[in-house]
């Protein structure tokens, strides 16, 4: 072990925020965003906080789609703001789409990730990013030019306006507490997800 | 063209005007998003899309990322279409479940490799498998060998993705755009 491949003098500090907290704190009015939420943890983030609202597609599969959906959807409807909300070990099953989001570059995509280092849903067995990778980092590489990390309290204001303001795609990585996300019955049906998210769309 | 033809895409290519009907077809079906990963099949597809002001081309890592960019446009009231070549169908196979769970309309233009008088043997186990692997996540396929069967069998797939919600695939096969040597 003295040799490990993932260097222990890169001391991470404990992460303090609350999901719960943290991720309305920087969305703010959700009615400004059409929203795709990954699956696991982010879509109960985002029903709960949204009031399961027909402006949300959220997956319960597919993992790896819900940053490409976001492009998709972004580059349909550029009069309206669009915010991915997905997880690590979502994000991390498709880093490619980073390269072709930053290709794009449509300024009305914005990609919140809810990092909490662990996948959540199939036994809290640390992802890489509890093991050195650094998803911001990552994104600038692939070349979004506007990212940050929201760790404290103190960079929720500057994460939020990241969020919705600026030229081009944004993305936030949110560092949080390997704790449970809020309590919420998702709805697994991606046809009706679909039906609905279209009709509200469509409503004036 | 004839048989002897076969041995050279690019001389195929050339000679087609199919893939510039095919280009105007997609167009005047609403198609505004054209997602790819490069390849010589599609070059004048991907060429004509790069070339017009009033369509987005977007250039994918993996093929997968392309199911879900339709499936996000869809939600958006967008048309788009994925061009690739047989072997990314194999990238895309659990991102179906987004498009068969969902119900969205889906169509992909596929140019085949391992196929007819393929000279590259890497080729052929996805080639081989294309077909029935995209059946099975539920796209229908509508295979193409001839020149003049591109316009009416791709204005089918149109139909029947956009207006009945289905997810259709178009196999080009390489009678149609010709073996490589390769």
């Amino acid at each position: 072990m003295s040799a490990s491949k993932i260097s222990p003098a890169k001391a991470i500090a404990p992460d303090v925020l609350e999901r719960g907290d943290a991720v309305p704190a920087l969305i703010g009015r959700h009615e400004d965003f059409l929203i795709i939420a990954g699956l696991g943890g982010t879509a109960c983030d985002v029903g709960a906080f949204t009031g399961d609202a027909a402006h949300v597609y959220s997956l319960g599969g597919a993992m790896g789609a819900a940053c490409m959906m976001g492009l998709g959807l972004a580059l349909a409807r550029p009069d309206r703001h669009v915010l991915v909300v997905t997880g690590d070990g979502e994000l991390l099953m498709n880093l490619g789409a980073l390269a072709t989001i930053a290709v794009m570059n449509p300024p009305n995509l914005a990609i919140l990730c809810v990092d909490n280092g662990h996948y959540g849903e199939t036994g809290w067995q640390k992802s890489h990013t509890s093991l050195g990778v650094d998803l911001e980092k990552i994104a600038a590489g692939a070349g979004i030019t506007r990212t940050c990390t929201v760790a404290r309290p103190d960079d929720i204001a500057a994460g939020a306006r990241l969020l919705r303001e600026g030229n081009g795609s944004a993305f936030v990585l949110l560092r949080v507490k390997p704790t449970e996300p809020p309590a919420f019955k998702r709805n697994f049906d991606a046809s009706f997800l679909r039906d609905r998210f279209r009709a509200a769309l469509a409503a004036p | 063209m004839n048989d002897a033809s076969h041995g050279s895409l690019t001389a195929n290519c050339a000679g087609a005007g199919w893939q510039d009907e095919l280009y105007d077809l997609l167009r005047r079906h609403g198609v505004t998003l054209f997602a790819y990963v490069p390849d010589a099949g599609h070059q004048i597809l991907i060429d004509r899309s790069l070339a017009d002001p009033d369509v987005r081309s977007i250039p994918l890592t993996t093929e997968e990322e392309g199911v879900a960019l339709i499936a996000g446009a869809d939600l958006g009231g967008a048309r788009a279409v994925l061009l690739m070549q047989s072997s990314g169908v194999g990238n895309c196979i659990n991102m179906l479940s987004l498009i068969k769970g969902g119900r969205f309309p889906f169509l992909t233009l596929v140019s085949m490799r391992g196929d007819f008088g393929e000279g590259n043997p890497w080729q052929f186990p996805m080639g081989q498998a294309t077909q029935p692997v995209l059946e099975v996540m539920g796209v229908i396929c509508l295979r193409i060998e001839r020149p003049d069967e591109v316009v009416p069998t791709t204005a089918a797939a149109l139909t029947m993705a956009f207006k009945s919600g289905q997810a259709v695939a178009v196999l080009l096969g390489q009678k149609l755009i010709g073996a490589k040597p390769f």
